[in-house]
């Protein structure tokens, strides 16, 4: 099988050229020595078939960002048949220097010269011809976005392909790597005598749109604003689609799997439904949220308000060794932590991605906020609980901060910051649906069997030994409650408590229901005894710990699947129970020695 | 601006124009600066600085380009 590589400066069109030539095929592959993602496909190109890879976007084959030491390893350790190289056409006098440098590794290679739609509104008119000559590669124009062109492409990339390759080791890319090239000289003899650029350039239609969005004064509210609304969509859309999948899932549940299981033993059924069937549940009930998030986010990042955003808010993230994109994932997280940890993805530098990461699963989610909602209504007035949700807001917010400063030196972030702000642009349907879909697929597939596996877990906790009332004294669950009781208790917390925290492990939706089947009681009644067997302090310090101790077994997964390590999802993990523990502590303690 | 002195990038004013005549960086920095456009020579112009003394956004050629103060003073430039 032949293998291509796709490879370009960021913001050229890259990966929509890779959609659109791969469609939906793609899927996320291990290549060897490297540890980020890389998505390839499967396509037919002429007589081949080839696999198709989409290397990071890059500035320079001899730079030093993270990136550009993944796609330096990758081009010496796998073999090519064939090198494209993305342009954007508007930016060609700058763009053409990775394909001198490609060249050079003597790869056989190719330039599309992308966008050429905008390229050609913008006045800018390239020789592709006189071009593909003085470079000694074929050069096509196409438009990814839009299709143009791009079977002219393909049957050129096809016609490279079955030209025989002379064989070339890694030796020698190597080698040419490290060779200082006067690539400078070159582009400027090539760019002046095959492309016409208008003198004055620039977009005014951006220009105008940034004048108003990035306006001193106008341009935060905006964003804040903007982001609001986006955050409001995702989730008010989002939970009518969860709760009908959860009415589906009841409904299967109870005409046809219980019917089903009538005549199993106790343990089986009970491990059947309540354990896989609702582990499967709880995976499913991320999907409509990852894709409206994906759909919103792609518009924010492709349109380029993204890198606007972060031109916006950099001054306040800067401090704390954050960036402007990290802030609107952790905005976005106190929405749902998963889709926020899956959206760091934009953020190339690699400490930069794992401080934000670190960071996101202290937001205060949506699904916190129903177990707060419930507690507050349980233990404080109607005037005195909006205060308390504020103040437990603000709790949020102070220990994202926290934990920023205090591991923002050993997340050190080694790249410049200096973005490009493309014009403004729409994306088409096609490429926002894609990447919804994409990311729900990526999810399943790396998700659900961990998270089935945790509920199940949790599930054989609760329920065993076999023939215990569920969640009691005497189940493991209760166990584990008693043995912590010596760290639980200077918090506030007894040992019912603590087998709701050990639920509030897999979902924080399920705290609520997990109580009502501990204490065996529901609704008003539930509230009654609990408002009875507790007071404000203890409530609060359980709130306190519930906020900060573990956001839910889904985002734990989804840390360690976008970090790459169970070693940094331990941290996390270790990190946040600490600090619940502490700002408990301190909580309860103080509140004690006040008097209260 | 005094035509005979050169300064830094961050010390123009937003609209105001100017030539890149050297560049302060080690070799990633300086490899990023020249595939993002900004080549000794080059006419850059600085169009808005973000508020609480945060980012600058520039202008080279065709593109636009945001970047922290304290990268910015590593680039001099003169008068047009």
């Amino acid at each position: 099988m032949k293998r291509i590589a796709l490879l370009g400066m960021p913001n050229t069109g890259k990966s929509t050229l890779f959609n659109r030539l791969s469609g939906s095929s793609a899927r996320v592959g291990n290549w060897p020595g490297i540890t980020v993602d890389l998505m390839s496909a499967k396509i037919l190109m002429g007589g081949h078939i080839a696999e198709l890879i989409d290397l990071p976007g890059l500035y320079d084959l001899q730079g030093y960002s993270d990136d550009e030491q993944v796609v330096r390893h990758f081009l010496s350790n796998n073999n090519l048949d064939l090198v494209i190289i993305v342009a954007n056409s508007a930016q060609i006098d700058r763009q053409l220097s990775l394909a001198i440098q490609i060249r050079a590794l003597g790869l056989p290679s190719m330039l599309i010269l992308n966008m050429s739609d905008e390229a050609k509104r913008a006045g800018i008119s390239i020789d592709e011809k006189a071009m593909s000559l003085k470079l000694g590669m074929p050069v096509v124009k196409i438009s990814a976005k839009y299709g143009d062109h791009c079977p002219e492409a393909l049957k050129t990339a096809a016609g490279v392909l079955s030209k025989n390759k002379l064989p070339i080791d890694a030796e020698h890319i190597n080698g040419q790597l490290q060779q200082d090239l006067n690539v400078e000289a070159e582009m400027e003899s090539i760019v002046d005598e095959t492309v016409q650029m208008p003198i004055q350039l620039g977009n005014d239609l951006t220009s105008r749109i940034d004048k108003f969005l990035l306006h001193p004064w106008l341009g935060l509210p905006i964003f804040f604003a903007a982001m609001y609304v986006l955050f409001q969509f995702i989730f008010n859309a989002g939970k009518p689609l969860q709760d009908g999948i959860a009415w589906l899932l009841t409904l299967f549940r109870t005409n046809a799997l219980e019917p089903l299981l009538i005549n199993t033993p106790t343990w089986l059924s009970g491990l059947l439904l309540d354990g896989v069937y609702n582990g499967l549940g709880t995976v499913a009930a991320f999907i409509p949220i990852i894709v409206l998030f994906f759909l919103i986010m792609t518009m924010v990042e492709d349109s380029g308000y993204l890198s606007r955003a972060a031109f916006l808010v950099d001054a306040l993230m800067a401090k704390m060794g954050l960036d402007g994109r990290g802030f609107v994932m952790v905005l976005m997280g106190f929405g749902c932590n998963v889709p926020a940890l899956m959206g760091t993805r934009v953020m190339r530098s690699k400490n930069m991605r794992l401080l934000t990461m670190l960071v996101i699963p202290l937001s205060l989610c949506s699904a916190r906020l129903q177990v707060f909602l419930f507690m507050t209504a349980t233990l404080f007035t109607t005037s005195q609980a909006p205060l308390v949700l504020f103040a437990l807001y603000l709790v949020s917010f102070s220990t994202i901060f926290i934990t920023a400063i205090l591991f923002k030196n050993q997340y050190k972030n080694n790249e410049p910051f200096i973005l490009e702000l493309p014009p403004y642009r729409f994306p088409t349907l096609r490429q926002i649906w894609l990447r919804g879909w994409q990311e729900v697929k990526y999810f399943l597939n790396r998700a659900s069997k961990f998270i089935t596996i945790g509920v199940i877990l949790v599930w054989a906790l609760t329920h065993l030994p076999m023939g215990l009332a569920p969640a009691s004294k005497a189940t493991f669950a209760g166990q584990i409650g008693d043995w912590f009781s010596t760290v639980l208790n200077p918090i506030g917390i007894d040992s019912q408590l603590a087998i709701a925290l050990i639920f509030g492990f897999v979902a924080k939706e399920i705290v609520i229901g997990a109580l009502a089947v501990i204490y065996g009681l529901q609704g008003d009644a539930l509230m009654h005894l609990m408002a009875q067997k507790l007071d404000w302090v203890q409530g609060m310090s359980f709130m306190l710990f519930t906020l900060i101790y573990t956001p839910c077994l889904s985002t734990i997964i989804t840390l360690k699947n976008e970090a790459k390590s169970w070693l940094f999802a331990w941290i996390s993990i270790l990190w946040s129970l600490a600090l619940a523990w502490v700002v408990s502590f301190i909580f309860y303690q103080s509140a004690r020695l006040l008097g209260f | 601006m005094n035509p005979f002195l050169s300064q830094t990038l961050n010390n123009l004013k937003p609209g105001e124009a100017a030539v890149i005549s050297s560049i302060d960086a080690d070799k990633s920095f300086f490899l990023r600066l020249a595939a993002l456009g900004f080549r000794i020579g080059k006419q850059i112009e600085l169009v808005r600085c973000a508020s609480f003394n945060g980012p600058l956004h520039v202008r080279i050629g065709s593109t636009d380009i945001i970047l922290r103060r304290s990268e910015a003073k590593r680039i001099q430039v003169r008068s047009l």
